[in-house]
């Protein structure tokens, strides 16, 4: 599992072919299953106006489609959404990379927590919570 | 993860940073003024930004729709990148503009 990559794919398609949207999903997913790789997730994120205009559309459906696998379904992937014209754009991202750098903080994080009131006795814990609260209203 | 894609909050600074304004020196008019330096991401402990998560990044995005720069939002080196990498992407897949005219 730790060699395998993790990717987040989102493509937009054609709002005109909104009805397709299950369909599409379902032919990209199975194009992902053949070649190896696993789809850990599928969202239809939902019609959405677009930032700019694109091949003249003013809005799009978003799918997004968390992928777990070796890179080679990402490259057909890609040239299927490419070849097709429901797909307005696509992006894919690759996510294990910065996932665990950040599950690697915070588990720093929570280590340091978890180790500062035992060795720094009663008096830093306090303050340290008062600071939490006086930063959280500014969220 | 249930961000909402809708919500488009246009425009403008974050103005509700809690870096109070007050005038710098004390003669010479004052005319710089200094904003306390916090970054937000530091403080909510963000490790990650997520670049569908396009209400946060519109924050940093004002209305011509360009990145507000580090010495304005006062964001640490590290999450600045992070912001900016996301806003890249974002604007990629046309979630936020270019520009805005």
């Amino acid at each position: 599992m730790d060699n395998k990559r993790q990717y987040e794919v989102v493509f937009i398609v054609d709002p005109a072919a909104d009805e397709e949207v299950p369909k599409l999903t379902e032919s990209f997913s199975q194009i992902v299953t053949d070649q190896g790789g696993v789809v850990t997730k599928a969202e239809t994120m939902g019609k959405r106006q677009l930032a700019y205009e694109i091949l003249h559309h003013k809005d799009g459906t978003f799918v997004l489609l968390e992928i777990e696998g070796s890179g080679r379904e990402i490259a057909e992937l890609e040239r299927r959404m490419r070849v097709n014209d429901r797909v307005l754009r696509y992006i894919t991202v690759r996510v294990d990379e910065d996932r665990r750098r950040a599950q690697k903080l915070k588990d720093r994080r929570a280590r340091k927590a978890a180790k500062r009131p035992s060795h720094g006795g009663g008096s830093s814990a306090p303050r340290r919570g008062s600071a939490m609260e006086f930063a959280e209203p500014g969220e | 993860m249930s961000t909402n894609y809708e919500d488009r909050n246009r425009g403008g600074y974050d103005s509700d940073d809690d870096g109070d304004r007050r005038p710098m020196g004390g003669r010479g008019g004052g005319r710089r003024m200094h904003r306390r330096r916090v970054c937000r991401f530091c403080i909510d402990k963000v490790d990650l930004i997520d670049f569908k998560d396009v209400r946060l990044l519109q924050n940093y995005l004002p209305e011509r729709g360009k990145i507000l720069p580090r010495r304005i939002s006062g964001n640490c080196a590290t999450h600045q990148r992070m912001l900016a990498e996301a806003i890249k992407r974002a604007r990629n897949i046309a979630l936020l503009p270019y520009t805005t005219d």
